[in-house]
C-alpha cells in the first residue's frame, strides 16, 4: 500500500514537473547579423497568452515587423538590434516579474509594452526605479506616464479618448441617454468610464445606470437586466474584447437594442468571433484605420499582410510605430545608454507614423487624432475621424473638459465624417 | 417587477448549472466524506471535450458542419459524459482508492492536488486563451411578462432538471441506488453485507462526473466562453450550494445551486455587483455558524 502511493506521488510530481519545464517562456526573436557583444538588447513584454492574447501577439507581430526593416537597413549606426520578448499571461504581476528579469539577466537598455494600462502600470515603477525607458505602444491611462520620466507612450489618452466617443454620441448618433458597463478590475476601464462620464454629462447627456463587473466574468446578465430597466439609448461599456463580446450576445439575449460604444480595448480579430450578430451596429474609437490612402499606412498594411497573412490592427499598428520610434531614438543618441535613449526619445518630433505623426509632449505623451469604427454586417469600417485641437498637449487633468486649449478659439475636436469605406 | 422576473429566471438557468455540480459534492461526499475539490475542473473538461469535439462528432451524425442542430449537441453531451465519467473512474481508481485508509485530510489534499493537476494541465494543453464554444443549438428569444429569456436558458433548466430526477431515480429506484446508499450509511456494515463498495464508490465517482459534464457542456451553451481555469468559481459556488442544502444530501444539493443561482443573479444586478462571488462565501459562513447541517440535512453527532 504504502509503496503505491508512494509511486502515486512520484508519478504525479514527475508531471508536475515536466508540465512547468515545458510551459511557455522566453523566446528570442534576434536576427541574424552582429556579433553577440555589439547587438543592441531591447525588451519586450506583452500578452502573448490569456485573456487579451491578440493584444500581445499583433503588438508582437508589428514589432517584430519593423525591428527586421530596422535591422535589413543596417540598424542602429551599423549595430543590429536583439528584440527578448517575454510573454506576461495578460497578469499585472506577471508583467511586473519579466520586466523585472528582462532589466536584470538581458540587460535591457530600452523595453517596449505593453497593451493594457494596468500591466503598464504594474511594470513601469520597474522601469522608472532602473531608469530604464520604456515605451507602451498602446496604454491609453493617463497614470502610466506619470509614473516618471522615462516612461513614454505611442498613443493618445483615455481624457480625449472619453471626450471624442462622448462628443460622437451626442453630435452623431443623437444620443442623450447613456448606460455605462465598467470592469473594476481594469485601471483602463475605470479612466475611460470616468473621462466619458465627465464629458457625456458636460455636453448635456445623462447617465441613466452605472454598474460594473470583473474581468474574467461570464455572466453579465445582472447587471444588464439593471440597465436595461433604466431605458438607455446607448451602452457604454469601456472592456476589453473578450467580455465586450459577451456582453454584446447577453444584451441580445435580454431583447436590449441599444447600440454598444467602446474604446480602442474592442480592437481585435475575435472581437467579431466572439460577439457576431450582438455587435451590429455598434461603435468603438481606435488609433487608426487600415483604410487610409496615406501612403505610409498603405505600405504599412501591405507588408503586414504578406509577412502574417492577416490585416493589421491597430495594435499591430502601435508596436510598429513603437520600435520604429525607438530606433530613430537610438540613431539619434551619441551613446547607446538607458538615459540618452531616453533623453532622445523626449526629442521625438513630427514623427510620420503608421497612426499619425508623433510628436512627444513635456508629459511624454504624443497628441494624435482618433478614428471611431463602425461595426456592420461583420464588417469594420471607419465612420469618422476626429483631431485634437492645438498643438501643445493637454495636461492630464485638463483633458477631461472641453476647454482643452484653454482659450483658443476652437476647444472642440474638429470632425469630419467620411463615407464608409469597406476594407 | 419586470427586472424581479428577470433576474430569477436568469438565477434559475444558471442555479441549474451549479445544481448539476452540487449533486456531485454532494454524492461523494455522502459516500466517502470526502470533499471532491477536482470536481469543478471535471466540470471544465466537459467543457473542452464538448468545444473539441463538436465539429467531428457533428460529422459523425451526418450532420452540416458548423450548423446548429439537435443531434450533433446531444452527441456531444453523451460523449462528454462518456469522457468525464471515464476520468472520474481513473481519478478515484488512482488517487483515492490507494487513500482509502489513510487519514481523511490525506485524500483532501490529494483531491486538492487533482485540481490543481487539471488546471494547469488544461492550461498546458488547451492554451491559457479563452476559447468559445460553438453554437450547437439556434437560439430564441422567449418574451415571459416583460422578462426575455433565451431558448438556451429553457434548455439548460429543463435538460438540468431531467438529470436530476434520473439521479433521484437511480438513487432511490435501483439495486445499485438502494447499495450506494447503504454504502453511505455505513461502509464497513454495507461491506460486511456482501456489497461490493469499491464497485458502489466508483459508480458514484463516474456519476457525479457525468452530471458534472452535462454542467460543463450547458454552461458552454449559455456563455460561449470556456477555459481551463473556469471551473474554480463554478465549483466553488455548487460546494457552498451543496453545504447550504445540506452536504451528502441529493434533493438540498438541487435546491441549494438554485438558491445560489438566484442570489448570484439579484446581486449581480444590484450595486454590490462587484462583490457577487463574495456573497456566496458569506452565505457558506452564515450556513457554517447558525445551520451548519444545511438546509435539509438532519444534525447528528460524529461518532467517536
Amino acid at each position: 500500500m504504502k509503496r503505491r502511493i508512494f509511486l502515486a506521488l512520484l508519478t504525479l510530481s514527475v508531471l508536475s514537473l515536466a508540465l512547468f519545464s515545458c510551459a511557455p517562456g522566453e523566446s528570442d526573436t534576434g536576427t541574424a547579423g552582429g556579433g553577440a557583444g555589439n547587438e543592441i538588447p531591447v525588451g519586450e513584454y506583452g500578452s502573448l497568452t490569456g485573456s487579451t492574447a491578440t493584444f500581445g501577439q499583433s503588438t508582437h507581430n508589428g514589432i517584430v515587423l519593423a525591428l527586421d526593416e530596422v535591422n535589413a537597413a543596417g540598424g542602429i549606426n551599423g549595430r543590429q538590434i536583439r528584440l527578448y520578448t517575454e510573454d506576461d499571461q495578460s497578469k499585472p504581476e506577471e508583467a511586473a516579474n519579466v520586466v523585472q528579469k528582462l532589466i536584470s539577466q538581458n540587460q535591457v537598455v530600452a523595453v517596449l509594452g505593453e497593451v493594457a494600462s494596468s500591466r503598464s502600470l504594474a511594470a513601469a515603477p520597474i522601469c522608472q526605479a532602473n531608469r530604464v525607458p520604456m515605451l507602451t505602444p498602446s496604454s491609453t491611462n493617463p497614470q502610466v506616464t506619470e509614473i516618471g520620466d522615462y516612461i513614454f507612450r505611442a498613443c493618445y489618452l483615455d481624457p480625449y479618448q472619453g471626450e471624442s466617443l462622448a462628443r460622437f454620441a451626442i453630435d452623431e448618433l443623437k444620443v442623450r441617454r447613456a448606460a455605462i458597463l465598467t470592469d473594476v478590475k481594469n485601471d483602463y476601464s475605470v479612466g475611460l468610464a470616468k473621462f466619458f462620464k465627465e464629458a457625456f454629462v458636460k455636453m448635456g447627456g445623462q447617465i441613466v445606470g452605472e454598474q460594473s463587473y470583473s474581468e474574467g466574468d461570464s455572466d453579465f446578465k445582472g447587471q444588464l437586466t439593471a440597465l436595461r430597466a433604466s431605458n438607455p439609448d446607448v451602452l457604454f461599456v469601456p472592456g476589453y474584447y473578450t467580455e465586450v463580446g459577451q456582453i454584446a450576445i447577453q444584451s441580445r439575449d435580454l431583447g436590449m437594442t441599444a447600440p454598444l460604444l467602446g474604446g480602442d480595448g474592442w480592437e481585435s480579430p475575435k472581437l467579431l468571433e466572439i460577439g457576431g450578430k450582438a455587435l451590429n451596429g455598434s461603435f468603438y474609437s481606435n488609433h487608426y484605420s487600415p483604410d487610409s490612402p496615406d501612403p505610409v499606412v498603405r505600405t504599412f498594411v501591405d507588408k503586414y499582410r504578406e509577412r502574417f497573412g492577416a490585416n493589421p490592427d491597430s495594435l499591430a499598428a502601435l508596436g510598429y510605430d513603437s520600435m520604429k520610434i525607438l530606433a530613430e531614438a537610438m540613431t539619434r543618441a551619441k551613446e547607446i545608454d538607458s538615459t540618452q535613449i531616453r533623453d532622445e526619445l523626449a526629442r521625438t518630433t513630427n514623427f510620420k507614423g503608421v497612426t499619425g505623426t508623433i510628436t512627444m509632449g513635456p508629459d511624454r505623451n504624443p497628441i494624435k487624432s482618433i478614428v471611431i469604427l463602425e461595426i456592420r454586417d461583420g464588417q469594420i469600417t471607419k465612420r469618422t475621424e476626429m483631431s485634437p485641437p492645438g498643438m501643445a498637449p493637454p495636461p492630464a487633468a485638463a483633458a477631461t473638459t472641453d476647454t482643452i486649449a484653454g482659450g483658443t478659439a476652437a476647444p472642440s475636436p474638429a470632425t469630419s465624417t467620411s463615407p464608409a469605406a469597406t476594407p | 417587477m419586470e427586472t424581479f422576473l428577470q433576474n430569477l429566471l436568469n438565477g434559475i438557468a444558471v442555479g441549474s448549472i451549479y445544481a448539476l455540480i452540487a449533486l456531485g459534492y454532494t454524492m461523494v461526499y455522502g459516500i466517502l466524506k470526502l470533499i471532491n475539490f477536482a470536481h469543478g475542473d471535471v466540470f471544465m473538461l466537459g467543457s473542452f471535450v464538448g468545444f473539441y469535439s463538436a465539429s467531428r462528432v457533428g460529422q459523425y451524425l451526418g450532420q452540416t458542419p458548423g450548423e446548429p442542430s439537435w443531434i450533433t449537441a446531444t452527441g456531444v453531451l453523451f460523449l462528454a459524459m462518456a469522457i468525464c465519467g471515464l476520468f472520474g473512474y481513473l481519478n478515484e481508481r488512482i488517487a483515492y482508492r490507494p487513500l482509502r485508509n489513510a487519514p481523511r485530510i490525506a485524500s483532501l489534499i490529494t483531491a486538492i492536488g487533482v485540481s490543481f493537476f487539471l488546471e494547469y494541465g488544461g492550461q498546458f494543453v488547451f492554451g491559457p486563451d479563452p476559447k468559445f464554444f460553438p453554437r450547437l443549438i439556434e437560439k430564441r428569444l422567449i418574451n415571459i411578462g416583460g422578462a426575455t429569456i433565451t431558448s438556451d436558458q429553457l434548455i439548460v433548466f429543463f435538460v438540468a432538471l431531467f438529470f436530476m430526477l434520473a439521479l433521484q431515480y437511480v438513487i432511490f429506484g435501483t439495486k445499485i441506488g438502494r447499495a450506494m446508499r447503504a454504502v453511505s450509511f455505513n461502509y464497513e456494515t454495507a461491506s460486511l453485507m456482501g456489497i461490493p463498495t469499491d464497485r458502489i464508490i466508483s459508480f458514484t465517482f463516474v456519476v457525479g462526473s457525468m452530471l458534472a459534464a452535462v454542467g460543463g457542456i450547458l454552461w458552454g451553451l449559455s456563455y460561449a466562453k470556456i477555459d481551463p481555469l473556469m471551473g474554480i468559481m463554478p465549483g466553488l459556488k455548487a460546494f457552498v450550494a451543496a453545504v447550504l442544502g445540506g452536504i451528502g444530501n441529493v434533493p438540498g444539493a438541487a435546491v441549494g445551486g438554485l438558491i445560489i443561482g438566484i442570489v448570484d443573479a439579484f446581486v449581480g444586478g444590484s450595486s454590490f455587483s462587484t462583490y457577487r462571488d463574495a456573497i456566496a462565501f458569506v452565505i457558506l459562513i452564515l450556513i457554517l455558524l447558525f445551520r451548519p447541517a444545511g438546509l435539509f440535512g438532519k444534525s447528528e453527532t460524529e461518532k467517536v
